[in-house]
């Protein structure tokens, strides 16, 4: 069965964008508009991976990240943050967060599956 | 999974890049709301996280859709938003300023980015970059701009190459990455692109995974990749780093990643992931500036905070073309015309046999006129879209006058068409320079005469019966009746000193009046409120003025709430029934109960209760043949346009109806007199009379007599 993957970003565009990648690797893709809706949504269905913008109305990233490590289905499932933040304290405290891997935007589609197809194959 | 069939074909890069823009286009006017209500000396957290955030999801999707110079503005304007917001900097009025300017480059380099011929001066952009990089820095001003971009290449920037390092392992760590990528610096800027975490894979589930054995770095440089390679070869084993040439974004389908060896057992001490190679940011608080007082104050009031503020509670909505809800709410017109038709053919069945089918029909009538309210308000936004861009224009306008202003602005939720509203905003962005240029007095006038320093400007949007009424209003100094009245003699206006004060006001939207002495950059050409009126009568609306000398002046304006349905009285002329616009129709009379009078040379004049008002005949207007030419047949219609009253001869009063307005324009040619078409329940087509020119036309061949 597919995986499916959470992608949450306030911006449609990027939203998309990383939908239609994804999806064209043969993933299931699941879409929030924020950090809120992003926990709402991994709530409701449990995903494989969660991939997660940092600055967001509402919820921001590593605020979800905080959120989903405290769920017990959610302790291991590989969260990656997808942000055009690149400072070295901000990878600090995403590390303290719970992320699994940092990538910074503007991504690449093949990167992007090439990093998602090593982390949940 | 089959790799090559990613951004397969429903991967459509316009339709990402429209997402793009209409999301830009909605953070730079939130951004823009924001920006003008805050108040330096006490702006929160929140307003200042939104602004931050709207600069950073520009430039995330700037950056991703590889557009450079709008990556580079944004980039700058998040570095020092983000400075104000962690508090190392004060929020001046200045920084502010430069925002706003920002916003509005954006907007143009957004317009040239869609391609609709814009053209962005590149200079420009420079300047404001460094404009934005003094705040920083005041020794920037002198810098060569190129340093901030470096660190975040955009797509298409500076080409770049990615390198993957790794399997990491403890003769091959994060230490020894890290001292490579050190060397590398002489080659270009180098950012970690990806970088797991250890401890997140230390929990467990995942520690056998690749990924987070490798960090990826981007290195933005004009080397190609051969001669990287080489210079690597000398730093680490080769079989360890790979330097990749980032795909295109548009041709991503590239070949699948060479498998990466099984790793060994991660090394965490060493394992020093997540730290930048670059340096840490060294958040140097700037010294306070001290907050240099603009000359003019403008505050910025709203009763209601503006909509788009409040991101994020788009889950529930689509986005869908204007074209596909006009289609949609044209086949509901389509339905409605057919509905009315098949009420008409089975009125006259027999109510006792066709009982089941009137039944039917009756549902069907309730149904269509609930599906047409339904699509109706699809088109429907409310007037803050409109109302949203006064604060930015008030503010401008009044520093350059060297006026202080408050706006007010209320009814912002009240729901207008679309169409309308696009084509609202310039009528009212008139209005209101006017009200801030001719209306409104310097403040130490206004003080002189016992009013307060700053002038209000209010911006009110209410219903009205079937219509939408929105004002504009002023506390200044009123319209000046003598001054409009010895202008309009001198123009040669046909006007006398008995006209009332409704008929004067009516003066100053004629061509080229204007009473103001000096010309001002702000108005005062007298171009503009002819242009401000035809363009709202094109629109089925009117605009009425109310003054009183030091007291302020009213205009307001009364639109349809929609472009595509009108109600209307349809009258019958000869064969022919026309629709006369509902808002415009005052009364109805039989002739018989006044006398029609002729005046030799000048046609016919009706007295109705002591006022003398010129009579058409609508069959006169179109040429054709009436019933009611006689005397003493027919109704008087009586109408008010153009700042008076006029009678309308017609031949019977057939009903009032909503109809469906067709273009005669896109379907056959414009034809004077008449602003449209519509068809009839029984399927045959009246025009819908343009009333305005009709009594504009009578009024050129008939004087009015007082």
């Amino acid at each position: 069965m597919a995986k499916t993957i959470l992608a949450v970003d306030d911006s449609a565009s990027i939203r998309k964008m990383v939908n239609f990648t994804l999806k064209g690797a043969g993933y299931n893709v699941v879409e929030a508009v924020d950090g809120q809706d992003g926990l709402e949504r991994a709530k409701a269905q449990n995903v494989n991976l969660v991939l997660t913008d940092q600055n967001m109305p509402r919820m921001d990233g590593l605020t979800l990240i905080r959120a989903l490590r405290n769920m017990p289905n959610y302790k291991n499932v590989p969260i990656l943050v997808l942000t055009t933040e690149s400072s070295a304290e901000m990878k600090v405290q995403g590390r303290a967060a719970g992320a699994t891997g940092w990538m910074v935007k503007p991504f690449a589609p093949q990167g992007l599956v090439d990093i998602v197809k090593k982390v949940i194959g | 999974m089959s790799n090559d069939s990613i951004l397969g074909c429903d991967f459509d890069m316009t339709e990402l890049h429209g997402l793009f823009f209409d999301e830009a286009t909605e953070h730079l006017d939130a951004m823009e709301a924001l920006l003008l209500g805050i108040d330096p000396a006490t702006a929160d957290e929140e307003q200042l996280n939104a602004i931050f955030r709207a600069a950073h999801s520009i430039k995330g999707g700037a950056a991703t859709f590889g557009f450079k110079d709008i990556t580079e503005l944004t980039h700058e304007m998040e570095t020092v938003f983000d400075r104000v917001r962690k508090g190392h900097m004060p929020l001046s009025t200045e920084l502010v300023d430069a925002f706003l300017a920002s916003g509005d480059m954006l907007k143009s380099m957004l317009s040239a980015t869609k391609g609709d011929g814009t053209a962005v001066d590149t200079t420009e952009v420079t300047a404001l970059c460094v404009r934005l990089r003094v705040f920083l820095d005041p020794a920037a001003a002198n810098a060569p701009p190129a340093q901030a971009v470096a660190t975040v290449p955009a797509a298409n920037a500076k080409p770049f190459l990615e390198l993957v390092f790794g399997p990491l392992d403890k003769t091959f760590n994060a230490a020894s990455v890290d001292s490579v990528v050190a060397d590398l610096k002489d080659f270009g800027a180098v950012e970690e692109i990806f970088a797991p975490s250890p401890e997140a894979s230390a929990k467990g589930g995942h520690r056998k995974k690749k990924a987070l054995l490798e960090r990826r770095f981007r290195i933005a440089t004009e080397v190609s990749a051969a001669d990287l390679s080489d210079a690597i070869a000398f730093m680490a084993d080769p079989e360890r780093v790979k330097v990749v040439i980032p795909p295109a974004a548009a041709e991503a389908i590239a070949a699948p990643t060479a498998p990466v060896a099984e790793p060994t057992a991660p090394d965490d001490s060493s394992f020093g992931l997540f730290v930048d190679s670059a340096t840490l940011p060294v958040n140097q608080p700037q010294p306070a500036e001290a907050k240099k007082s603009v000359g003019k104050v403008v505050e910025i009031k709203s009763a209601a905070k503006p909509a788009a503020v409040q991101g994020g509670a788009d889950a529930t909505s689509i986005r869908v073309s204007v074209e596909k809800v006009d289609q949609l709410i044209n086949l509901v017109g389509e339905l409605v015309i057919t509905q009315a038709m098949l009420a008409q053919t089975a009125s006259k069945a027999d109510p006792v046999l066709y009982e089941s089918l009137l039944n039917g029909l009756a549902t069907l009538e309730g149904n269509t006129r609930e599906l047409q309210e339904a699509s109706m308000s699809i088109r429907m936004m409310p007037m803050s879209v409109a109302f949203s861009r006064f604060p930015r224009v008030v503010r401008d306008v009044a520093a350059k006058l060297g006026k202080e202003v408050d706006l007010i602005t209320s009814g912002e939720g009240t729901e207008l068409d679309k169409g309308l509203i696009e084509r609202i905003v310039d009528p009212l962005t008139h209005l209101v320079r006017n009200s801030l240029d001719h209306g409104l007095e310097m403040p130490d006038d206004r003080v002189a005469k016992g009013k307060t320093r700053k002038g209000t400007i209010t911006l009110r949007a209410y219903h009205q019966g079937g219509a939408i009424v929105i004002e504009v209003s002023d506390d200044g100094r009123g319209l000046h009746r003598s001054k409009i009245l010895s202008k309009a003699k001198e123009r040669g206006l046909n006007v006398s000193d008995a006209m009332s004060d409704s008929e004067v006001w009516q003066l100053i939207f004629e061509a080229g009046f204007s009473t103001a002495e000096v010309v001002t950059d702000v108005s005062g050409r007298g171009v503009g409120m002819d242009v401000v009126r035809r363009n709202i009568q094109a629109l089925g609306g009117r605009v009425e003025i109310h003054s009183t000398t030091d007291v302020g002046t009213r205009i307001s304006i009364k639109l349809p709430l929609t472009l595509a349905i009108l109600d209307g009285m349809s009258v019958r002329v000869g064969k022919e029934v026309f629709i006369l616009p509902l808002s415009y129709i005052c009364e109805s009379l039989l002739p018989a109960d006044i006398k029609l009078r002729t005046i030799v040379g000048r046609g016919q004049v009706i007295s109705v209760r002591g006022e003398y008002l010129p009579v058409i005949s609508l069959a006169d207007a179109f040429g054709m043949r009436g019933q009611a030419e006689k005397q003493g047949q027919g109704i008087i219609v009586i109408l008010e346009a153009e700042g008076g009253k006029t009678a309308v001869l017609v031949d019977e009063l057939v009903g009032q109806h909503q109809v469906v307005i067709k273009s005669l324009e896109t379907n056959y040619r414009k034809v004077p007199g008449i602003s449209g078409a519509t068809i009839m329940g029984d399927g045959r087509v009246a025009m819908i009379v343009d009333v305005a020119h009709v009594v504009s036309l009578a009024n050129s061949r008939v004087e009015k007599v007082a």
